[in-house]
């Protein structure tokens, strides 16, 4: 506790500091400091509150929780409508709530288009891919990639393509878990990042999937209701008028009317259809997402579990606009919430903190509080969920099928599991630590891309072309792999931002365009050239798989008990 | 039986595919190509641009094409599905 106070009173003395030197400001400053003072206990109770509750659920899960299949996919009896909260849970990350609210803030409708990005990926998941996925798989999507390829290095590919994904987007999350509790909690970056890393590894270790899935399910009812009082709050003050709420942010903005249309997000043709490749297509190939399919009990549960996560993906993408343009109207009028140093529209603490600070506004003290610890337990709750999509890479996919050719016994694949679970914690914090200082921009974009590059097209083949063989998945998908993180690293983002040098050499910001493409092309082209007698056996085997994907017949029961 | 579900299911859920990434991409390349027309108003006189109904629209035709989708899914195609594992057996 005196930490706490400590990191507190320090807080309040560098701020103090900054924001004494105008006079003009120091009502603004007061208010601002005082406001942060009250957060810090008020967040902290509540977020004291639902670890507390979080953890009688892991407690409750772990006593649930004897078999792999209830490690890995809480023994499939969680319902559609369950699972589908909980994939909105796992979807409706930190980025997407501050991100958007930011995006908006910043420059209005740009932030718009990641949102529908962001969406419609999942009607394809749902025409094209969950029921097959639930049909044909166990636990991993690797078991259906590989399921007539060569096990050993279709699933080698898998899981590393799995691993690659969930530790990009593990870095993304840990960095703006840091800054975000550093700030809200007045707490140090490394105690923050070493909490979170902590309670993950707790939920996932004890209470594997179920315990995994209720922190999601928790999480996604609080950040919902929040986001809904936040956008209630700032549509009652215009009246419920659309009109007069943009009226008033056109006249506060200092970009005025271009809010009102897509401005600088997307520069040229290329990146606006790059990006929304990546958006569209990545969210079918993120291995925290495709692994909650397993949770479900049969095809029929997991469709509608996508239809309700659609739905409340999207009224909340709907609500994370309403909040943006609730903020440049109520927060950026306040110079409490500002940041007097930088000026124009810069928030105390970035740009991030639109949807922190608007909460302020609208509810007090007590709301920010409120939301600060559902900020917290966002991140928390998608950091779960990747830890367990990549111990299972390791154990279920690695080790069970690679490296012990399918003999290991259910109670060692566990193990290495909680192992894994507990390694990729410690790589997350370590990882966190090692990018404190660095902008994480380029991630989500890299994290997608990479999704969308690699797992997406082997996947998809895989399910949907008899043809596909080991040898055409292996390399169209390394193809996809390797040119999606070569692209991004040579991009601006990187080459120029992170490693200083003086231009990029990847003219675009991101490679979905012709990565996506080149893992289709190769993983064709490997195929068709592949004459082994292996390839004619995969060809053959095909039909099965048809069979046992489009009906079900077959497939892994209910539950493992 | 099979081979009726199958063809069935997978027309309908290629069309349905092929409407979202017509809709998308479409919106995409309004983005892409003539970013200023989503800024025309809404209406003479409205601050609101044609861009937000757009995206909104987008929005929500994805929820509605996933429920007609998973409406007919569960209903038909699952009693078609269910009388063939039936007779397999």
């Amino acid at each position: 506790m005196k930490t706490f106070k400590t990191a507190v009173s320090s807080m309040l003395a560098t701020g103090g500091m900054a924001l004494m030197s105008t006079a003009a400001l120091a009502a603004g400053a007061d208010l601002g400091n005082a406001a942060k003072q009250e957060t810090n206990w008020h967040a902290i109770v509540m977020f004291i509150i639902f670890v507390g509750m979080t953890l009688g659920i892991t407690y409750w899960a772990a006593k649930r929780t004897k078999t792999a299949a209830d490690f890995y996919a809480a023994g499939g009896g969680i319902t559609g409508f369950q699972n589908g909260l909980a994939i909105a849970g796992d979807y409706m990350s930190a980025a997407s709530f501050l991100g958007i609210s930011a995006l908006v803030y910043g420059s209005g409708y740009d932030g718009l288009i990641f949102s529908v990005g962001w969406l419609v990926g999942w009607p394809i998941i749902l025409f094209l891919i969950a029921e097959r996925l639930r049909n044909l798989g166990k636990y991993t999507f690797a078991d259906v990639a590989s399921y007539r390829l060569g096990r050993m290095p279709v699933r080698t590919f898998a899981a590393t393509g799995s691993l690659v994904v969930v530790i990009f987007y593990l870095i993304g999350q840990m960095v703006g878990a840091g800054q975000l509790i550093k700030l809200l909690f007045g707490m140090d970056y490394i105690y923050a990042v070493m909490i979170v890393g902590a309670l993950m590894m707790i939920y996932v270790t004890f209470g594997g999937m179920v315990a995994t899935t209720w922190v999601q399910i928790i999480k996604a009812c609080l950040l919902l209701g929040g986001a809904t009082f936040i956008a209630f709050g700032v549509m009652s003050r215009f009246g419920f008028s659309f009109e007069a709420l943009f009226v008033k942010a056109i006249e506060v903005h200092p970009k005025h009317g271009a809010i009102m249309a897509p401005g600088a997000l997307v520069s040229n043709p290329v990146d606006a259809i790059s990006l929304g490749m990546a958006l569209m297509f990545g969210t079918a190939g993120l291995p925290h997402i495709l692994m909650r399919f397993f949770t479900v009990p049969d095809a029929k549960e997991a469709r509608k579990s996508v239809f309700y996560a659609t739905g409340f993906i999207g009224y909340f993408y709907i609500l994370t606009f309403i909040i943006g343009f609730g903020a440049i109207t109520l927060v950026a009028t306040n110079p409490a919430y500002l940041d007097a140093v930088k000026g124009g529209l810069n928030l105390k603490g970035g740009n991030n903190m639109a949807a922190v600070w608007l909460a302020h506004a609208i509810g007090g003290d007590m709301f920010l509080g409120f939301i600060s610890a559902v900020a917290f337990a966002t991140i928390l709750a998608v950091v779960s969920g990747l830890t367990l999509a990549g111990a299972s890479a390791i154990s279920h996919d690695l080790y069970a099928s690679v490296i012990m050719h399918g003999q290991a016994t259910e109670g060692k694949e566990i193990t290495v599991s909680k192992i894994s679970s507990i390694c990729l914690g410690v790589v997350a914090v370590l990882l966190g630590l090692l990018f404190e200082k660095q902008n994480v921009a380029f991630i989500v974009a890299l994290t997608f891309s990479v999704a969308a590059s690699a797992n997406f097209p082997v996947l998809v083949l895989s399910m949907f072309w008899g043809g596909l063989t080991t040898r055409g998945a292996v390399l169209g998908g390394t193809i996809g792999l390797l040119m999606s993180v070569i692209m991004v690293v040579l991009s601006k983002a990187v080459w120029v931002q992170s490693f200083g040098f003086p231009a990029e050499i990847f003219p675009f910001a991101y490679p979905a365009i012709f990565s996506v493409p080149a893992a289709f092309f190769f993983s064709w082209l490997f195929s068709v050239l592949d004459n082994s007698p292996r390839a004619a056996q995969e060809r053959a085997a095909y039909e099965a798989q048809a069979i046992r994907s489009e009906t079900g017949l077959g497939a892994e029961g209910a539950s493992g008990h | 039986m099979f081979t009726e579900l199958v063809r069935k299911r997978t027309v309908f859920a290629w069309t349905l595919s092929i409407i979202v990434l017509v809709v998308y991409f479409g919106f995409i390349s309004i983005i892409a190509f003539n970013k200023a027309w989503l800024g025309t108003p809404l209406f003479a006189g409205s601050v609101t641009t044609i861009g937000f109904p757009i995206g909104v629209a987008v929005i929500l035709s994805a929820i509605i094409l996933t429920g007609i989708y998973v409406y007919r899914a569960n209903g038909e195609f699952d009693d078609m599905n269910r009388q063939i594992i039936e007779e397999s057996r």
